[in-house]
Formats: C-alpha cells, structure tokens, sequence
C-alpha cells in the first residue's frame, strides 16, 4: 500500500517543483498564519494601539495641557492632539517586536529552523522571508489601525482636533504604522542574531526603551549627540509634528531608522548564513 | 548518491567527525551505524549543509546540498529531534514546507495519507507522541519525492508495527531505485532492513561492507565442546588461527574451528564427546566488539598526547 503511492508521485509533485523566493514568502506566510500567537499577537497591537490613543485623546479633551509643558522623552507625547492619538505606539512596539522575535527564535526553541533551512538551504530567502510577510501583515493592519484612530481622537478632541490635512500629519499618522513595522522587523533579525527567544526580547525592549534613558543620562554633550540616532527617537522625529530641537528632521529619522533595520538584518542574515544551524 | 570525502567537524577541541570517506549508492538500503556520539547525526547535518564541515566536502548527486535549485526533491531527510514547531498542525508544517517548492496541496494529503497521520493532521505537533513525530517528519522527508531518502534514527519511538513499516517502506524506496542512508545504533535494526553498511566509531570509519561481509567478518563462531579427555583434544585442536580457551574442567570454548572439523578431529583420535555445539556471536556483541576496537585504537593518540603536554 505505501509504496503504490511513491511509485506514482509525479502526478502530485510539479515537475517544476524548485525553491524560488516567492514560493519562500508564500511558505513563510502559511507559517506565520498558522501559528495562534501571530494572530492574536497581530490583534492586540491593533487593539492596544486604536484602544490607548483613543483614551489618551479623551483624557487630553478632559485636561488640556497648559502651554508650554515639556514633552516626556521616548515616544509620542500625549500632550498634544496628534501624540495623544498615537499614544498607543509606546506600548504597541513591545508587543509588535516580540511578535518579531517570536517567529524567528521560536524557530529555533522548537528544532523548526531545521526543517525551513533543509528546504530552503541558501538561508536567507527564509529570514528575508519572514521579514516580508511580518512587515507586509503589518502595514495591511496597522495603517488602517493608525489612520482610524487618529480619525477617531480627532472626533474625540473635537474642537481640539487637528486635521489629517495638516501639515505633516499624515506624514506622521502614516510614520507611526511604518514605526511599528519596522520594530516588529528589528525583533525579527534581533531573534535571528540571538536565537534566544528571552533574550533577544530583552534586547528589543532594552534598545526602544531602557537605552534611551540611560542615554539621557550621560553627560549632555555625550547624550546629545548620540540620542537622536537611537532608534526609538529617529522614529519619534517621523511619528510627530512639533518641532523638537532634540530630534532630527522627519526625513533625516526616516533614514536613521532604515539604517538602523538594514544593519541589523544585515547583520542577522550574515550570522545566518555562517553560523551552524 | 551520497559522496563523503575526507570530511571532518569539530567542535572546538572536540572531534566529532574525523576525515570520514565513504559513499552511499542508489538502489539498496545503506545503514550507518555506530554508537550514540559516533558523529552520525553531525554527518547527516553535514549532508543537508546545516552544520559546515571543518575540511572535507560532501555532495548529493554530484553537487553540494545547497546548490540544487530544488533540494527537497534531491534529499529528504528526518533529523533526529522533532525539527517541528509544537504550536503548529502536522497539515500546515507539511504545507508550509511544500509551499517552498511550489508543491500543493495533493502532495501533502497524500504523504500525510502514506505515513498514516491522516485522523491527526489538524491537530497541533506539540501534542504528538514521538512516534506520531517520526510520522511526521517521515511525510516531511517524502514531500519532494526525493531521489535521496536520508532518516536520523527513524525507528526510535515507535512500536514494532511502526518499525516493520518503517523497514517497508525504505525497502520499498530502495527497490524504486533511490539513494537510503538510515542511520541507528542498533545493530539487530540495521541487519534486517539494511544491505550494506557504513559503520563509525568516534567520528571514524571502521567499516564500509556489505551487511552478509560485516557479519561474517565480525562473528567468530565460537564451538562449545565438553569432553572428559578435554586435555588432550585441546592440544589436536590448537593451532596459528584457532584459539581454544576452558572455562570449567572438562569444557573448551573453540573459536577458528568448525564443529565438522573438531568432531572429525576428536573422532581420529580416538576421544569421547559429551557436547558439540556452535555459540553463535550476536550480531550485537560483533558490532561492540568492532566499534570497542575502534575506541581502543583512538584511545592511544591521546595518551601520548597527554604524555607529551
């Protein structure tokens, strides 16, 4: 009985059957779908995102700031229309990045990475792969997410509101969903660098939200110049309107932040490739 | 067909493979043997270019693993952990794999149909027992329809149906013409399903024979024989190529000799028989005795040099 079925497999097996990166994307794709955690992961990045900037924007309705009250440092200010909407992002990121170290070092906890690295044996397609699907998914998810909840803090601020037609606020609403991406990208390559899933969550949170603190605290000549590079502050000087000195222009955050994700998967897909598997 | 060329791995000062040479021919069912740590499954991972030789090279097929544009067509392979992620169906680790390939749906109904997981396809791999794992990763190794079939240890876990099917079904791939290359620990395992063997001890070769030339060469029947005139047909018996030992007065344990040849000895000269009868080695004491040498012979390299040091 087993063997009849081998002895006529080329009716199931294409006689074009060979690995191409499309295919790899599509296989990276069923994986990321079929896992439990990526969804309801996806879901409460959306749901902590849309639900936070909506509550920050009724509370900002209720307490308007007086002028002239300083930003906190590390992520969009919530005292201003704009922040307040995205106010979600702070606590989105650490669920989006580890989402990203989840798919890859969950490869590793599990013996998986053995099996998508047989099959598809040049390595990277399958880091770049999952890279693809995880910024893909999110962007499909989180820009609608972002653009309706900024709608939506609008409608709460009401007279308070700003406009999606303003200058650079959708340059920013826009920013905040390709933030998230990306930090779901770096937790990716961080998992794939480490391939420790407690460790290289660690090393996400640390980078977005313990370096730049400590940061601070250098001396202000050092913090200076090295704070705005850090990637949780290039992407703050896209994701916002007001003019912080502190940050760099949207444009010059745009390219830190990419460079930041080409470094850091570069570096993922070198140790890939070496590295035993 | 596999081709190994002076392939060796360490790890650090470990060696775990040390200048392996050997090939593994199409058609009939290769057993790569040896004890655990004897750098089997290091070779296999070598084979599929997850672990990188340290010197040394390996092909499939005349290319290297990673150089063939459709891999799971040219090897398919069980390591010896689950490689699965638990928190996903036996369905959609089978799918994702095909999906690499280009390989539909049909495909994996049908390996997953040919290993029988069919009734626990949807279900989450981390769930399964290890035999249910084997299954899997059998399916896994059969999606490409691969002219290689290379399994790590295919029979652990699983019951004795399990196992008669396993031996069936490499029979079966080998009788379709492919490459199997099977590795175990067991001796008894590989003599009933392999046809030739590939034997390692600490990372070295110690046999590439037939399974028929490896017993041969391994067994020294040993003849039990219980006279009351012990002594004397101990000295007839004695010779360059025979060895006679004596456990107990009265009794010769004979090896180098057939009992034919001692009877008719013992029958010229005259002296009584109470027992006459052959002590067949086991194939698994022949193994221990074969790969013993093998650890016995790389134990004197380092005592010279701890000398040295």
């Amino acid at each position: 009985m087993s063997t009849d079925t081998l002895r006529r497999p080329t009716a199931t097996v294409p006689a074009d059957a060979k690995v191409t990166f499309a295919r790899v994307v599509r296989a990276e794709w069923i994986k990321f779908r079929s896992l439990r955690s990526s969804v309801i992961m996806v879901i409460a990045t959306v749901v902590l995102l849309a639900g936070l900037g909506l509550a920050f924007s009724a509370v900002l309705a209720d307490n308007p700031p007086e002028a002239g009250t300083p930003a906190p440092p590390g992520g969009p200010s919530s005292l201003d229309p704009l922040g307040a909407s995205l106010g979600g992002v702070n606590l989105a990121q650490l669920l989006i990045g580890t989402l990203g170290v989840l798919l890859v070092a969950g490869e590793y906890a599990t013996g998986m990475i053995r099996s998508s690295l047989a099959a598809v044996p040049r390595r990277w397609p399958v880091l770049v792969g999952k890279i693809v699907v995880l910024a893909g998914v999110s962007l499909a998810v989180l820009v609608p997410t972002a653009l309706l909840t900024f709608l939506g803090a609008q409608g709460v601020l009401g007279d308070e509101g700003i406009s999606l037609g303003d200058d650079g606020v959708l340059r920013a609403v826009l920013g905040a969903a390709f933030y998230l991406a990306g930090v779901g990208v770096l937790g990716m390559a961080v998992g794939a660098l480490l391939r420790n899933t407690a460790g290289a969550i660690t090393t996400v949170v640390a980078l977005l939200l313990v370096v730049p603190g400590v940061v601070s605290l250098l001396p202000e000549r050092v913090s200076d110049a090295v704070s705005p590079y850090l990637p949780s502050n290039a992407g703050e000087a896209f994701m916002s309107i007001s003019s912080n000195p502190d940050l760099l222009s949207p444009g010059a955050g745009l390219a830190v932040f990419v460079g930041w994700l080409v470094a850091v998967v570069g570096a993922a897909v070198v140790r890939l490739k070496r590295r035993d598997a | 067909m596999i081709d190994v060329t002076n392939l060796s791995k360490r790890y650090g000062d470990k060696v775990a493979v040390d200048d392996l040479t050997f090939q593994v021919k199409p058609g009939v069912v290769t057993g790569f043997l040896g004890p655990n740590g004897a750098g089997k499954s290091t070779t296999m991972r070598m084979v599929l270019g997850l672990d990188t030789p340290t010197s040394g090279s390996v092909t499939v097929g005349g290319r290297r693993y990673a150089d063939h544009p459709a891999p799971l067509r040219e090897v398919g392979a069980l390591l010896e952990a689950k490689a699965v992620h638990t928190g996903r169906t036996a369905r959609d680790h089978l799918l994702a794999m095909a999906a690499t390939h280009g390989i539909g749906r049909r495909r994996v109904d049908e390996v997953i149909d040919l290993v029988g997981l069919r009734e626990v396809a949807g279900k989450r791999a981390g769930g399964f027992s290890l035999g249910m794992g084997q299954r899997l990763g059998i399916a896994a190794a059969l999606l490409g329809d691969p002219k290689v079939v290379m399994l790590d240890e295919p029979v652990n876990g699983l019951d004795p149906d399990g196992i008669r099917w396993i031996r069936d079904l490499l029979k079966g791939l080998a009788a379709e013409g492919r490459t199997v290359f099977v590795s175990s620990h067991l001796m008894s395992e590989m003599a009933q399903t392999a046809e030739h063997l590939i034997v390692v001890g600490k990372g070295r070769l110690i046999a590439d024979v037939s399974v028929a030339e490896f017993v041969a060469r391994a067994a020294h029947d040993t003849v039990r024989v219980r006279s009351p005139q012990a002594t004397r047909l101990r000295d007839l018996l004695v010779g360059p190529d025979v060895t006679v030992t004596g456990g107990e007065p009265g009794l010769l344990e004979v090896t180098g000799l057939t009992r034919e040849q001692i009877g008719d000895r013992a029958a010229t000269a005259g002296l009584t028989l109470h027992e006459l009868s052959t002590q067949q080695t086991s194939l698994e004491e022949a193994f221990m005795t074969l790969t013993r040498d093998a650890v016995e012979y790389t134990a004197e390299p380092t005592a010279a040099g701890r000398t040295a040091r």
